[in-house]
């Protein structure tokens, strides 16, 4: 892969014996939108740390259009970051916060300018009189952005700011962020281990686990073509259902709830089982099936079914009912290595 | 985007070269004003005046005289018995005052802490007072009640001023251990049917465990290395402070002084590591599911609780109010007619209560500035890890010096022609250094709890916006820490003002402070001006304290407000 703008080169860390990071490589494109996904501990926040200075990576080698900049401190690097619990001065008000960095570089009357006009670009020109802890979460995290985009950041460095926010706040500033990179463009990485949001904002995911980069890939080739069985249980659900045995090694298969299909009872390749749980989703209900053997006998194994709401009423479908279904092989997921299946389940 | 090209200008150094000079200064400060001077103590312990290795021969002198084994003997007894009934008073008052329902807890809580305010020989001048030859009890108040003397001087006389001494130490530790405690224990204990005092000694007493262990140690270490009472009414019975000063002022035999301030600092040091482990088992005794404790009803309880209060409290303001009597009456026994002649001169430009608000205010004004900076540059620096573990170390060191080893070592350490730092002996400078050291580590371990309170991104934030370390720590961390930092003003002034273990080695005979005038007045019979003298100084820490408490208070409120995190 050609050199990108930002670009990571076999970045390593370790805190005491506890490995964070492990041979990380990565290229990120000018203005691109970049989410780290992955579950809690997996090393996003150590990422995005030695990205922005504030840590030093043990290995490797961090450029920004082809300038080797891993020994440059924090604040000579002209990142934007957001941190985890916002971070806002509590004793100095809004302006004052947005304001901070910006003291050093400009004339007061150019400061005022800017911090006006980065109040009207998060709808908070009213509250700049008011001290953080007379905010509401939101707000707060606004402030935090505003603060964070103050002085133009080539890159701007969000470590989940949205994860503190109810849900409804949540997808309105989601909107909101996407807004101000769509109008900026400024090359956006943020951390989160919300899938969802991952999916919805990320031009690009990079997904991570156990302090490595596991797979990184547009939001749909992520989602359609998980490289490993971690990555497609991770984001989205899954079924884990057995072996290509034609295959050298073995391969395991898998296949998305929504993805499985039900069928008549004389189906050639249909497989049968009974609604052992029944869960309403809204548009769709998601069905929780053990499969059958010989005789009608219980495998314990299961499959989880998503069903839009019309069929479930079409086929009658009830608790401890037996059901027809088969899995259309154009939507079987195939792995080449069964190594982490066990991480994921 | 013309401001654009603005903002990529070069831009100011944030880088951290300053901080780390600034953390290396400091840590190097600690060393010279504690590592160093604690090796010379154990240096001075195992050689001979020449300086050729004696190993533990001083040890040996020590155990071979009688006399000194004897007062070895007379410190453990009166720490003994001064730590078994300052605990058990301790303990009965805070469980009064955080576990029942009797009124006025505002008004004991307040007596019971008055004696921080006091130097610790007041106590031994209220008691003669009372019980001395001329005593107001000995004599049945001067012949209307049939005379009650008891042998003041000696055992009786230490061990009842010791115990008015630690007794505030006690409560407010014990005080912090049962207003912490996880009220769904009381209740699961009540559920399975648990009788109230199975839980008190199932639930209470194992949660108050560690505390409880830790509050006898530190009460021990006070009362054996105290100097102030065992001075005023010990008479003839020799402890262990009082051999050290006697060897050291008295018989300039600084090699057995040495030998005697290793075995005062024993006890210390177990303590200190007693306390270190106790602090971190205690801990795990609170999460953040613990609901408070709450006061149920019962008026036996109650009525038995505010008996021991009252009766403590009349003790204590008892014992205050006799000394300012004492003060102000003319001539004891003969004339009691008020004056207030004792009083006059002590507020000349150059007596002693003026050299003691200097030293006070310098100790107070330095002291907290420093701790201040220490404690932030170990908490919230990025420094080298190494220096400032090293530097965590030795601001937690001082918590195991007793005041008189500390003042032995300064004087082992400074008052030394070949020593670049000679120039400071016979100072004040060297009075305030050994009053911060002194009271530092308690400031330190003050400063930080309530630095840990601030996100730790905030130097982050500012480091990422280019902002140097000091703006950051001028207009952020300062303005949010002042209510603790006033707090830790006030501690380091009212306990420069009260003490006398550590600068009775030290002090400059034409900069002689209050406390140790007290202790020189009551040496030549002059009780009466030694206990004006001490009167003063109570005064003076209670306005100090008032009027700077007056203004945090507020601030304090703001503060919290500020902190104060909004979810959602
Ligand atoms: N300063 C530190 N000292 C020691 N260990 C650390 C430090 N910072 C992070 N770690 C460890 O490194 C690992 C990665 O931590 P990191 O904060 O990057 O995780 P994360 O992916 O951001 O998790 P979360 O989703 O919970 O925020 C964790 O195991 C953590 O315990
Ligand atoms: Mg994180």
């Amino acid at each position: 892969m050609k050199p990108g703008y930002l670009s990571l080169r076999g970045i390593a860390k370790h805190f005491g014996k506890q490995t964070a990071l492990q041979d990380i490589h990565l290229d990120i494109k000018k203005h691109e939108f970049i989410c780290l996904l992955g579950p809690s501990g997996c090393g996003k926040t150590t990422l995005l740390r030695i990205l922005a200075g504030l840590e030093k990576a043990d290995r490797g080698k961090l450029e920004i259009s082809g300038k080797d900049i891993t020994a440059v401190p924090a604040g000579k690097r002209n990142f934007g970051m957001m941190f985890q619990s916002y971070a806002l001065f509590p004793n100095l008000s809004v302006g004052e916060n947005i304001a901070y960095g910006l003291r050093n570089r400009l004339s007061k009357s150019q400061i005022a300018d800017r911090v006006e006009e980065l109040l009207g670009l998060v709808e908070l020109g009213e509250q700049r009189h008011k001290v953080p802890a007379q905010l509401s979460g939101g707000q707060q995290q606004r402030v935090a952005l505003a603060r964070a985009l103050a002085f133009s950041p080539d890159c701007l460095l969000l470590d989940e700011p949205l994860s503190a926010l109810d849900a409804k706040v949540r997808v309105k500033l989601r909107r909101e962020i996407c807004r101000l990179h769509r109008q900026f463009g400024m090359t956006t990485i943020m951390v989160t281990h919300d899938q969802e949001e991952a999916l919805t904002m990320a031009d690009r995911i990079v997904v991570m686990n156990k302090s490595r980069i596991i797979q990184v890939g547009t939001p749909n080739e992520v989602y359609e073509n998980p490289r490993t069985p971690f990555v497609a249980d991770f984001i989205g659900a899954v079924n884990f259902i057995g072996m290509d045995k034609n295959k050298h090694g073995g391969a395991a298969l898998a296949i998305r709830p929504e993805n499985v299909q039900l069928v008549r009872e004389d189906h050639e390749k249909g497989k049968q089982g009974v609604v052992r749980e029944l869960e309403y989703r809204g548009a769709h209900y998601r069905l929780v099936a053990e499969l059958l053997g010989m005789k009608d006998a219980p495998l314990q194994q299961f499959v989880v079914i998503d069903v839009p709401a019309e069929s479930m009423i079409s086929l009658k479908i009830r608790m401890n009912q037996k059901i027809f279904f088969a899995f259309p092989p154009e939507h079987v997921i195939q792995f080449d290595s069964t190594a982490d299946l066990a991480a994921a389940q | 985007m013309n401001m654009n090209i603005w903002l990529k200008r070069i831009r100011p150094n944030a880088g951290s070269w300053s901080q780390n000079i600034v953390m290396l200064t400091m840590t190097a400060a600690l060393l010279i004003a504690i590592l160093l001077p604690l090796g010379e103590l154990v240096m001075k312990a195992v050689t001979d005046q020449e300086g050729g290795f004696v190993g533990l021969a001083h040890f040996a002198n020590y155990f071979s005289t009688p006399a000194l084994v004897a007062s070895l003997w007379n410190s453990i007894k009166v720490s003994t018995m001064t730590t078994f009934i300052a605990v058990t008073l301790g303990f009965g008052f805070a469980y009064a005052l955080e576990r029942s329902g009797i009124q006025g807890k505002w008004f004991f809580r307040s007596v019971a802490l008055l004696p921080l305010f006091a130097p610790s020989m007041l106590h031994g001048l209220a008691l003669i007072y009372l019980f001395g030859n001329q005593g107001l009890i000995s004599t049945g108040f001067f012949g209307l009640l049939p005379e009650l003397r008891i042998p003041l001087y000696g055992p009786v006389g230490i061990v009842f001023s010791e115990v008015l001494f630690t007794f505030p130490q006690a409560y407010l530790m014990l005080a912090v251990a049962l207003k912490s405690a996880d009220y769904r224990l009381y209740e699961a204990a009540e559920s399975l049917g648990a009788s109230k005092w199975r839980t008190f000694w199932t639930v209470t007493v194992p949660g108050t465990k560690f505390t409880l262990i830790s509050t006898v140690f530190v009460c021990f270490v006070l009362t054996f290395t105290d100097f102030g009472a065992p001075k005023v009414v010990g008479g003839q019975y020799n402890v262990l402070a009082t051999d050290l000063y006697k060897q050291v002022i008295g018989q300039q035999n600084m090699q057995m002084g040495a030998a005697v301030g290793v075995l005062l600092l024993i006890p210390a040091v177990v303590s200190f590591v007693v306390d270190r482990i106790s602090q971190r088992k205690q801990s795990g005794w609170l999460s953040a599911k613990s609901t408070p404790y709450r006061i149920e009803g019962n008026r036996r309880r109650d009525a038995l609780f505010y008996a021991l209060c009252s009766a403590v409290s009349a003790i204590i303001l008892g014992i205050f109010l006799v000394a300012v009597y004492g003060s102000l009456v003319k001539v004891w026994p003969y004339s009691l007619s008020i004056s207030f002649s004792r009083y006059e001169g002590l507020f000349e430009g150059a007596g002693p209560f003026a050299n003691s608000l200097i030293i006070s205010l310098g100790t107070a004004i330095i002291g907290t500035l420093a701790t201040f900076m220490l404690a932030y540059l170990i908490e919230k620096s990025r420094a080298c890890p190494v220096v400032r573990h090293t530097s965590y170390f030795l601001s937690m060191l001082p918590l195991a010096l007793p005041g008189l080893v500390l003042g032995l070592i300064y004087v082992f350490f400074f008052n030394n022609p070949n020593q670049p730092l000679n120039g400071l002996y016979g100072t004040v400078w060297i009075v305030i250094l050994c009053n911060i050291v002194h009271f530092y580590s308690v400031s330190f371990l003050t400063m930080t709890s309530s630095l840990k309170k601030l996100d730790s991104e905030f130097e982050a934030a500012s480091e990422s916006m280019n902002v140097p370390w000091y703006q950051a720590l001028l207009r952020v961390t300062v303005p949010l820490s002042l209510p603790t930092i006033l707090e830790i003003f006030i501690y380091f002034f009212i306990n420069s003002m009260v003490t006398v273990s550590a600068v009775i080695f030290l002090y400059a005979p034409d900069l002689k402070p209050a406390s140790v005038a007290i202790v020189n007045l009551e040496d030549s019979g002059d009780i009466a001006p030694a206990a004006a003298m001490s009167t003063i100084i109570i005064l003076t820490n209670l306005l100090v304290r008032t009027v700077i408490m007056g203004l945090s208070g507020k601030l304090r409120k703001r503060t919290e407000g500020l902190l104060l995190r909004k979810e959602g």
